[in-house]
């Protein structure tokens, strides 16, 4: 714990993180920072949060024993069922416990950005529980691309406003709410949804998404006597992997993270930001980044729009040079490939982002000894990826 | 002296306040940046700030926004932009600052950025994204090469706050007139003299007033309360407009900061 207190007291994880912000943010940050740390602790916000994971958003989630992929892998897999949670994904845990603070430190008004939609969705969510207004930037490329998900946060009462500038994606739409964030900064609070951003975020994110791992790791402790040999998880922004990964930490268990290889490492289109990316700063942390020789950050390419990001959480970056996690990408097919085994092993569709670490097990799986136990973090349905999914599949046919 | 501290000591000498008009390198051509550096010093300039395109500018709105795109379009770089001020530094007596996000300067290297810059003739240096609590790498490769670090003071800063930015800053300090990002505005902020008088606490550096400047108007209330005037999206849109055959409206309009800026103290 006095670790943690540290890392909080810094805002740095190692070298990563820190606050790169205009100065306008600066006091903005420093009150979450006071904020989270006295509501945290106080045991009527605490309550209340608990008890709308629970009866609202559904937690626990399961772990559930993947018996007939196991055997097809020939190792004992187990996976964190957070694709059963309200609205679909992990996004959730993080989504009402942000509201909830903004509710708490008086602010009027939600702002966030979206890429794939499902954190737009999840903050919409919440914000409608919460009774505020809420306004959530979308790259306009992926409004076009994500129309349904458009429509559910409309349903939901959020506004969806359309980022027209630079790619026209996840990547701008979280430019576009920095700026709207230090335009309006004394009355609105802005919901980051992954272990991004400028301190405190990664950590307060972290601290929200880490019951993932705790369940998981007291579920395994009951349903398989032991800890998992390996944690895998997909890393876009990284929310969901140090969810599960924290928990761990200290336990002897391999720690596996999975990004996008898009169309593979060698042609550049892809999102493999700590595989194939360099440190740097984007969005308010120093961590690494997929940039060119000048500084400026690329364009990223992925079949799963909530891995399509350049940026990832500094904490991981840390974890990455630590060498306490490891990190791999996989392409775009091996991530269909991934979803197609366990649709057909297990009769769950999960999401195409958690599919790249189903995909990567494949490939690990000879590597590994027999009967190893895996715990994979399932952060998603994969009810919003079915069209570009069928799109796939009938292109290879 | 560096070349700012004695600008600004002439300037206060003479009871005038600074002029400091604002462009993107490389919006729309280098070349074109370097031709309207000749007729912001020629049009009544006292210090020139040069705005290093990237592809992410949080602090920036539209106007610059599109300015940055042109340019990198164009594939403008750092490294082009301190090419650049390494070429019309012998013709202008005017300080040189650059305004850019830390990112392109931390790929660069921070020594390798200190050592170049100061080599190109560069006096300044404004990083919107870079808070006192960050600079400290940054200042450490900088302040050696004689080249000064300007940090950013806001309407939101705590009186703390200020005295960090004011005891950071080398050159002048930089006053944010408004909460939001860059951009045209049809009134300056209301409060900024009291931002300014707070931030005066602090510090005996000059303090140049930014973001929202529009008009010969807002230059001549700026200019009552600060030391300096920056002025940005209003002539980046001039730019945009006129491409680079600008070059006699943006004379024109600079002339026209440059009185009101006299005005002020008339």
């Amino acid at each position: 714990m006095t670790a943690r207190a540290g890392l909080i007291g810094a805002g740095r994880f190692g070298r990563f993180g820190g606050r790169y912000v205009p100065e306008t943010l600066i006091p903005a940050l420093d009150e979450l920072e006071v904020e989270y740390a006295r509501l945290s602790a106080d045991p009527v916000f605490r309550a209340a949060l608990d008890s709308t994971l629970h009866h609202y958003c559904g937690r626990p989630t399961p772990l559930y024993y993947a018996a007939r992929l196991s055997d097809e892998l020939g190792l004992k897999i187990y996976i964190k069922r957070e694709d059963l949670l309200h609205t679909g994904a992990h996004k959730i845990n993080n989504a009402i416990g942000q509201v909830f603070l903004a509710r708490a430190m008086g602010k009027q008004r939600i702002i966030a950005e979206t890429g794939a939609g499902q954190h737009g969705v999840a903050t919409a969510t919440a914000a409608a529980v919460a009774g505020l207004p809420c306004e959530v930037y979308m790259g306009a490329e992926d409004i076009i691309r994500q129309s349904l998900n458009v429509f559910r946060m409309r349903l939901l009462g959020a506004k969806v406003i359309s980022v027209e500038s630079g790619t026209r994606t996840l990547k701008d739409a979280i430019n576009e709410a920095l700026r709207d964030w230090v335009t309006n900064v004394a009355t609105t609070f802005y919901v980051i949804g992954s272990v991004v951003g400028p301190h405190p975020y990664p950590t307060l994110v972290r601290d929200l998404q880490a019951v993932i791992g705790r369940e998981a790791r007291a579920q395994m402790i009951e349903q398989a006597g032991c800890l998992p040999d390996v944690a895998i998880a997909c890393v876009g922004g990284g929310s969901n992997a140090i969810g599960l990964f924290h928990a761990f930490r200290d336990d002897p268990v391999r720690l596996i993270g999975v990004e996008a290889g898009g169309d593979g490492l060698g042609t550049g289109r892809h999102a493999a930001t700590l595989v194939a990316g360099s440190p740097g700063v984007l969005h308010g942390a120093m961590s690494y980044l997929l940039q060119d020789e000048a500084g400026q950050v690329r364009e990223t390419h992925s079949i799963s729009a909530g891995l399509d990001y350049p940026g990832v959480g500094p904490e991981h970056a840390f974890l990455k040079e630590s060498g306490r996690a490891e990190y791999a990408a996989e392409d775009d097919r091996t991530a269909l490939d991934g979803f197609q085994l366990l649709a057909r092993t297990e009769g769950i569709l999960a999401a195409l982002e958690p599919s790249h670490a189903i995909g990567h097990l494949q490939h690990v799986a000879p590597t590994l000894p027999r009967g190893a136990s895996v715990l994979v973090g399932l952060s998603g349905r994969g009810d919003k990826d079915v069209h570009v999914i069928a799109r796939a599949l009938g292109e290879k046919a | 002296m560096s070349r700012l501290a004695s600008t600004f000591a002439a300037l206060r000498a003479q009871g005038r306040r600074a002029l400091i008009p604002f462009l993107v390198a490389g919006d729309p051509t280098l070349d074109a940046t370097a031709t309207f550096l000749d007729c912001f010093a020629s049009s009544g300039a006292d210090v020139l700030e040069i705005g290093v395109p990237f592809s992410d500018p949080i602090a920036d709105g539209p106007v610059n926004q599109r300015a940055a795109q042109r340019a990198l379009a164009g594939g403008t770089s750092l490294r082009d932009v301190l090419d650049l001020a390494a070429r019309v530094r012998p013709r202008l007596a005017q300080p040189i600052v650059l305004l850019s996000y830390y990112n392109p300067i931390l790929r660069l290297g921070l020594e390798a950025f200190g050592r170049l810059a100061a080599n190109a003739g560069v006096d300044g240096v404004v990083v919107p994204d870079l808070p006192p609590e960050e600079g400290g790498p940054l200042r450490a490769a900088a302040e050696p090469n004689g080249l000064d670090i300007i940090f950013l003071a806001a309407p939101t800063s705590t009186d703390e706050r200020l005295a960090r930015v004011a005891a950071s800053s080398r050159g002048f300090t930089y006053c944010v007139s408004l909460t939001g990002v860059t951009g045209v505005r049809d009134d300056v902020a209301t409060d900024v003299g009291g931002l300014v008088g707070r931030l005066r606490r602090h510090t005996d550096l000059p303090i140049c007033v930014g973001f929202g400047v529009s008009t010969p108007e807002h230059a001549r209330q700026v200019a009552g309360v600060a030391d300096g005037v920056i002025v940005g999206s209003a002539i980046v849109s001039v730019i945009e407009q006129g491409g680079a055959a600008a070059v006699p409206a943006l004379a024109e309009f600079v002339r026209a900061l440059r009185a009101g800026v006299d005005a002020a103290v008339a």
